[in-house]
């Protein structure tokens, strides 16, 4: 199974038969892998019909619905982890998506493209232009990441509310580096967080 | 044929009838001293009848499913989905379709022998609900040496079936298919059906309901009943698209009442046919059934709690032209679902032929469908 590299990184550390829940699970590849090798119980909620019919096709419990309207039904913690990949710079309100991420797990992982990362700052600093990298590979009129955001902004937003970071790991292309000024050198972060 | 029997089990095969012994306690408080069913096996029970699909079907439907209607000589009303290579298939699992309780190709109904009297009930018989329909299949499944279902699958009324199947046998469904249907009948919902049994009821022919050995019964109510009815299941995009406002057989108006317009001809023809295999009390019967139907109100009110704890899957599956059972009707019951931790999928699927989607040919509804029902296996 050849994952995208930071669902890779939350697969490695979600625990065999966990109860979880992928907020915009696309079309279930995390889900697959997480079913298949850890045993978990995995529920999916994906806002594209194309990707919710993929999923349910190859088995997988999927609801379509959206992260800022439809999190509301679930019950109190009752995931043990929920996951918020590539989807927290798309939400309408990612401050109330997250609250609610950390209402229905009891620990959340979130990953997100870095908007500090060098490439970025490069590209805004040198050509003035919204920066187009692999990362964020579409132009500022038909992007869907309306609230942009870099890792010290996400840590400084859950300083701000008391949440504890369990662990981030940081990318930069396809490959895992160190923390040292991830701000700048990661394009990608995933943390592991706890309400 | 797609029947495959065990050799010499008459329970077995395509047009079964059978008298089932009661008394069956129904909602309304009456009870059916005995129960008749129509319907139809497909494919083959395992050893451990652990491979059983059931299909409930729509209001005017019945339980040729995958076979040709006996009245009509028409192909059954889903062979499209149940079939060799389709999603639901006879080669790996053994599928059957009930007429249900209320109507009038084989299960006791308005039309059948009251057996203390021995004349037809008319409106003598009780009034029934979706749960009751359940309760009968049940009996039928028993009969069958059918404890636990690999799936129930149903669309529109169908629907409604599954959603009573799960919610009244939880442990005996361990996969629901819940299609273009609803937990709920809306107050428009109630006010269309009210249309139609009025129709019924407002024809001479009708007589109370005791019309049954007459030369004429209420045909003409009965077919605007249907005309009414048929106009909610399609979308108006399709309508336009299938007739505009192009004329039947005629170059002007003819400014007289004749069915000038395509659309009209098309609506009194649908009419006129249903009338040639359903019968009117069965027709005022199950839409009452229809209208009583609240699940939420079975259960204190609230939606959820009629699936509490319960280990069944669900696929809830809507179409985006469907504003007989609109969407937001899939989702209360998915929002339901997810509130008692069931596992559930949904996912609205785009058609343009508006409720009737889920028996027409929609491709990806196959997909999900065969995905969902394998992932269960």
């Amino acid at each position: 199974m050849n994952l995208r590299p930071d669902l890779a990184i939350i697969a490695e550390h979600v625990a065999p038969g966990a109860r979880v829940l992928d907020i915009g699970c696309g079309d279930g590849a995390l889900m697959a892998e997480l079913r298949d090798s850890r045993n978990a119980d995995v529920r999916g909620l994906e806002i594209d019909p194309v990707n919710v019919s993929l999923s349910v096709a190859r088995g997988l419990s999927v609801v379509q619905g959206d992260a800022d309207t439809d999190l509301g039904f679930y019950p109190d913690k009752s995931f043990d982890v929920a996951i918020l990949s590539q989807t927290l710079q798309t939400a309408r309100a990612p401050d109330a998506v997250l609250t609610e991420l950390l209402r229905i797990g009891k620990a959340a992982f979130v990953s997100f493209p870095n908007f500090a990362y060098w490439r970025v700052r490069w590209g805004l600093f040198w050509g003035g232009r919204m920066p187009v990298t692999p990362a964020l590979p579409v132009s500022w009129y038909e992007t869907q990441n309306i609230h942009q955001l870099t890792i010290d902004d996400f840590r400084a937003f859950v300083a701000e509310r008391g949440i504890t970071v369990e662990g981030a790991w940081f990318l930069a292309g396809n490959r895992r580096i160190g923390d040292t000024a991830a701000n700048l050198r990661a394009e990608h972060a995933v943390f592991l967080v706890r309400g | 044929m797609l029947a495959v029997s065990p050799p010499d089990d008459q329970r077995f095969g395509l047009a079964r009838h059978i008298v089932l012994p009661g008394p069956l306690a129904l909602d309304g408080g009456a009870s059916l001293s005995q129960i008749e069913v129509g319907y139809e096996t497909y494919g083959t029970l395992d050893a451990d009848a652990s491979n059983a699909i059931l299909i409930c079907h729509a209001l005017t439907g019945d339980q040729h499913v995958a076979s040709n209607h006996p009245r009509t000589g028409k192909p059954g009303w889903w062979a499209r989905m149940v079939g060799p290579g389709k999603p639901i298939d006879p080669a790996r699992n053994f599928i059957v379709c009930a007429n249900v309780l209320g109507s009038c190709m084989g299960s006791s109904g308005p039309a059948s022998a009251d057996p203390v009297t021995g004349t037809p009930y008319a409106m003598r018989f009780p009034v029934i609900t979706i749960r009751d329909m359940v309760r009968a299949q049940a009996l039928l499944l028993d009969h069958l040496g059918i404890w636990s279902l690999a799936a129930v699958v149903g669309g529109s009324m169908g629907g409604m079936q599954v959603i009573e199947w799960a919610a009244t046998y939880p442990a005996r469904v361990r996969s629901a298919v819940v299609i273009a249907s609803t937990a709920r009948h809306s107050a428009q919902n109630i006010a269309f059906h009210e249309v139609g049994r009025q129709a019924i009821m407002a024809d001479p022919n009708w007589r109370g309901g005791d019309y049954y050995g007459q030369a004429e019964g209420p045909s003409a109510g009965l077919a605007v009943a249907r005309m009414a009815a048929h106009i909610t299941y399609l979308s108006e995009a399709g309508l336009t698209e299938k007739f505009g406002r192009r004329l039947q057989k005629r170059e002007s108006v003819g400014f007289g009442f004749d069915a000038d317009f395509q659309v009209e001809s098309y609506l009194r023809h649908q009419g006129l046919s249903f009338t040639d295999r359903f019968d009117a009390n069965s027709y005022l019967y199950i839409t009452r059934a229809m209208d009583y139907y609240d699940v939420a109100e079975e259960h204190g009110g609230r939606l959820a709690d009629a699936f509490r704890g319960t280990a069944t899957r669900f696929c809830i599956v809507s179409f985006d032209t469907d504003w007989l059972y609109p969407t937001s009707d899939s989702r209360a019951i998915v929002h339901a679902l997810t509130a008692a931790g069931a596992k559930a999928s949904f996912v609205e699927l785009s058609a343009p032929f508006g409720h009737d989607s889920f028996l027409l040919d929609v491709p990806e509804l196959s997909r999900v469908i065969d995905g969902f029902l394998r992932a269960g296996l």
